[in-house]
């Protein structure tokens, strides 16, 4: 029997711009003991699906047009206030993404644990506190009851995240809804909490509904899998079904775009290459299968063996420190110095692209920083194309910002708001003298946009108007306005949906055997650095552990360190 | 976000976003027209009234009539002129005042965040200093060196330009006050600059300009400052009632306007000594102040939720 039964559930949201079906009929069953992933990208309706469970939707603008969720044969949907709280944290828990914002920074975190006891049950404080120790250490906590007594700020985020799964599971309850509980943490980490919820669900019996963007953590995770686009499920099943013969085209597109360890080809598949969609006039849509979609999946080229052409580096690092002074100041904490980046040797090729590798804080984005001298340098050497860039002063250094360019993570930052397309691109080539005369430029520019994959209309709109997808876009033709050889990519693409990923990292591939453009490629996904890159650096703590051809670091990684960081990448293979 | 059909040419700016939230809010629209109808009558009505200053002692305490609206005051002058005269003053010290204050703080303020370490320290000392001094303190000593100042400018344009005497001379007795106030006024909107100059500055865009090798001024002025204008704005509709009210303070203390010039201050001060007998010479300048105060103030938390980044975002 079904634990719980979720069944045409619909919740809109009743905008200014109109109604968004932000989920649109759908229905899924969860069993006793269970793990069922929920997977979709931004905007499927997989997070909202989760808080109407639990009425923590705000109501208006939402609202729950129809359907019915019963949790163990009684309907919670319509359940008042007072009976659905009773429900809440006793017998479905949730645990959210941000693990460092979920904590209350001014409790002690067995005061925190134990409050869910607390408030659903009738026990005493001492009771309390054993089971929440106990349950500490359930979820790997080391030295759980000195430990007990200190502040969120004194854990990482793993722990913190471990926290957050105590105190959900702490009341024994029967369900947890997890929503994105891994996303904001290192594979390593990621790792470990997985294998943690695994072993909580045998243990305890809990039925776990885990929601995620990614295919991933899902093919490791789950019993079963819903995969939703734009508010409706288009594909539930067996994870081992649904992974080996999808039979939705979103679902193939979905898998196929996503790069893995074991992607052979030069440019991805995407989604638009297995499905094609159809708006209807009321803004309803109809999804099918792209007509074409086998013939243009065989079009695909597979990888060319990383070429052993021997071009002399365009650019060389060695030696590069990076230091950071914190404290200090008149009444500051005595001074301490962060060695971001400690002592690194790397070189590039020109046309060919370096993947950088490495967890949060590891030093890869100040090392990318420091390559361009965005960030002063404390001692090393940079030559660029036998140019020592360390000693150019900053006149100098301008001429060279024409010809090494850099690409952000984060496409909504990027971006000057108050700036229409036009002007972003249009500056730099008045900047750089690139062109004669406006109408000369603008021609420029529409030939850049079309190079990215944007159409002249978008000229005079502004950036917040844009996808996430179409800025990064806009970012890339930004760099590319000042015709660089050179492009740092710092986590270009990890803000961004699988399927959008895909697209951005086509592009990328594209301009740079067009343009023999060389990468500085920074990214945490050791599966997408594998696909873009000919070498590949591994960094750790300000310092290199291990660099070689892309093939052999990922066939035979030496270093510990880096067959930590492989084996932590959650694989599609169903090896279960 | 939802997807706009691509045959739009023309994007939306965040200014004019603004602009279709504020015309939604009925408060702040209320505010604006009021605003307005206050302008016309200050300085269009005006030209028409009666002269403000004209005594006439036989008709004192006059009670409204067809002649004298509002009725006259202590010398038997027309108190609806002396209201819109008054109005003038009262306005024109809130606009010259802000827009002084406005420049200042914005150039000093997106200098010291932009600049940062001991630049910054030091500018944002000076203005420690200057705050923890009382502000009327302050503009009063600072409006008494100008006075100084304007006795001779007055004696120069009259001299080199054969202005009218009287005119300049009531002009150059109000001119101080605009500036010793404006002068003063930038303080707080210096730190409000900064801060948002600070955040604006960590932003990826502007380490993009770096990159693409943009000079520091153009990056300062063309990607840092307008985005700090929207809350810049905000705060600046706020200060205008502030500085009307200091205007009244000043002319109330008899340190402001002087007699026989009018502002919303010296008539409610006025007013004031007839309190028990003659209680419409208090109430009626009164409502006009208020008047345009509330609706400055509904305006400019009007413009405050149209402007707000992340109402921006739906």
């Amino acid at each position: 029997m079904s634990l719980l039964k979720i069944k045409n559930l619909k919740t809109y949201f009743h905008t200014r711009a109109g109604i968004n079906r932000a989920v649109d009929d759908i229905s899924f069953s969860i069993d006793k003991g269970e793990i069922v992933g929920v997977v979709g990208e931004s905007g499927s309706g997989k997070s909202v699906t989760c808080h109407t469970m639990l009425g923590l939707l705000p109501q208006p603008p939402a609202k729950v047009e129809g359907g019915s969720v019963s949790f163990d044969n009684e309907e919670l949907l319509n359940l008042p206030q007072s009976l659905l709280r009773a429900i809440r944290g006793k017998r479905i828990s949730m645990i959210f993404q941000d693990p460092m914002s979920c904590l209350n920074p001014y409790l002690k975190i067995l005061d925190q644990i134990t409050e869910p006891i607390l408030i659903h049950e009738n026990v005493s404080r001492e009771t309390a506190e054993t089971r929440a120790i106990e349950m500490m250490k359930k979820v790997g906590i080391r030295d759980a009851e000195a430990r007990a007594r200190s502040y969120p700020h004194e854990f990482s985020g793993g722990m913190r995240q471990r926290v957050m799964i105590a105190m959900a599971l702490v009341t024994r309850p029967d369900l947890l809804l997890a929503d994105e509980p891994t996303t904001a943490l290192d594979v390593t980490v990621q790792a470990r909490i997985l294998k943690i919820l695994r072993s909580l669900k045998d243990d305890l019996g809990i039925a776990v509904l885990f929601v995620t963007h990614d295919l991933g953590v899902v093919a490791e995770l789950a019993d079963r899998v819903v995969v939703m686009y734009r508010g409706k499920i288009v594909e539930q099943g067996n994870t081992r079904d649904i992974f080996e013969k999808p039979s939705h085209p979103y679902v193939k597109g979905l898998i196929a775009c996503r790069p893995t360890l074991d992607t052979q080809y030069e440019i991805l598949p995407t989604v638009d290459d297995f499905l094609k969609t159809e708006i209807r006039k009321d803004g309803s849509f109809i999804l099918s299968e792209h007509p074409d979609s086998t013939e243009r999946l065989s079009k695909l080229k597979e990888k060319k063996s990383s070429s052993d052409k021997d071009t002399s580096p365009l650019l060389q690092v060695s030696g590069l420190q990076v230091h950071f002074q914190t404290g200090g100041g008149l009444l500051g904490e005595p001074r301490k110095t962060l060695k971001a980046v400690d002592g690194v040797d790397l070189q590039i090729s020109s046309g060919q692209t370096l993947g950088l590798v490495g967890e949060s804080g590891c030093g890869k984005t100040t090392l990318g920083r420091a390559i361009l001298r965005l960030q002063k340098a404390k001692s090393g050497s940079i030559i660029y194309d036998k140019n020592e860039l360390n000693n150019l002063s900053q006149k100098e250094m301008i001429n060279f910002r024409k010809r090494m360019q850099i690409i952000f993570q984060d496409p909504y930052a990027s971006l000057n708001p108050r700036q229409t397309i036009e002007q972003t691109l249009i500056e730099p080539m008045i900047v750089h003298g690139i062109g004669s005369n406006y109408s000369n430029r603008r021609n420029q520019i529409v030939s850049l946009l079309e190079e990215v994959g944007l159409g002249p209309e978008f000229l005079l709109r502004y950036p917040h108007e844009f996808s996430g997808g179409q800025r990064q876009r806009i970012s890339v033709a930004r760099a590319l306005a000042v015709e660089p050889e050179f492009i740092v990519c710092d986590e270009c693409v990890s803000a961004m949906d699988v399927s959008v990923q895909a697209q951005v990292l086509n592009l990328l591939r594209e301009l740079q055997e067009k343009r023999d453009l060389t990468y500085l490629f920074i990214s945490h996904d050791l599966s997408v650095v594998k696909f873009m890159s000919d070498d590949v650096i591994v960094m750790q703590n300000g310092k290199i552990v291990e660099s070689g051809k892309a093939q052999e670091i990922y066939h035979q990684p030496k270093s510990d360190y880096t067959k930590e960081l492989l084996n932590a990448v959650p694989k599609v293979s169903l090896s279960k | 976000m939802t997807e706009k059909p691509s045959t739009v040419l023309q994007g939306s700016s965040l200014w004019k976003d603004a602009r279709s939230r504020m015309a939604k809010n009925k408060f702040a629209m209320g505010g604006f027209w009021v605003i307005v109808v206050m302008f016309s009558l200050c300085f269009i009505l005006a030209w028409y009234c009666k002269d403000p200053n004209q005594v006439n002692l036989t008709n004192k305490f006059a009670p409204s009539s067809a002649e004298n609206w509002f009725g006259t005051d202590a010398l038997g002058r027309d108190l609806f002129a002396r209201i819109l005269y008054g109005g003038q003053v009262s306005i024109l010290v809130g606009l010259i005042a802000t827009a002084v204050s406005v420049a200042i703080g914005i150039v000093y303020g997106s200098i010291s965040g932009f600049a940062g370490g001991r630049t910054d320290a030091v500018m944002m000392r000076i203005v420690d200093t200057l705050l923890a001094i009382p502000f009327l303190v302050l503009v009063i000593v600072l409006q008494a060196t100008l006075s100084d100042w304007s006795g001779d400018a007055t004696r120069w344009i009259v001299e080199n330009f054969k202005w009218d005497k009287e005119f300049t001379g009531r002009l150059t007795n109000i001119v101080p006050l605009f500036f010793a106030l404006g002068l003063l006024g930038w303080l707080t909107l210096s730190r409000i600059v900064r801060a948002q100059v600070m955040s604006i500055k960590e932003r990826e865009f502007v380490e993009a300009a770096v990159a693409l090798g943009y000079s520091k001024a153009r990056i300062l002025f063309r990607h840092v400052i307008p985005n700090v204008l929207g809350p810049t704005v905000v705060y600046s509709t706020l200060t205008v009632p502030g500085f009307i009210m200091y205007e009244a303070i000043l002319s109330f203390l008899g340190l402001g306007v002087e007699s026989p010039n009018s502002s919303w201050g010296v008539l409610i001060k006025e007013g004031a000594n007839f309190l028990e007998t003659e209680v419409q010479l208090l109430l009626l300048p009164g409502l006009f102040f208020s008047l345009t105060l509330f609706s400055l103030n509904f305006l400019g938390d009007g413009l405050r939720d149209a402007l707000d980044v992340k109402a921006a975002k739906d």
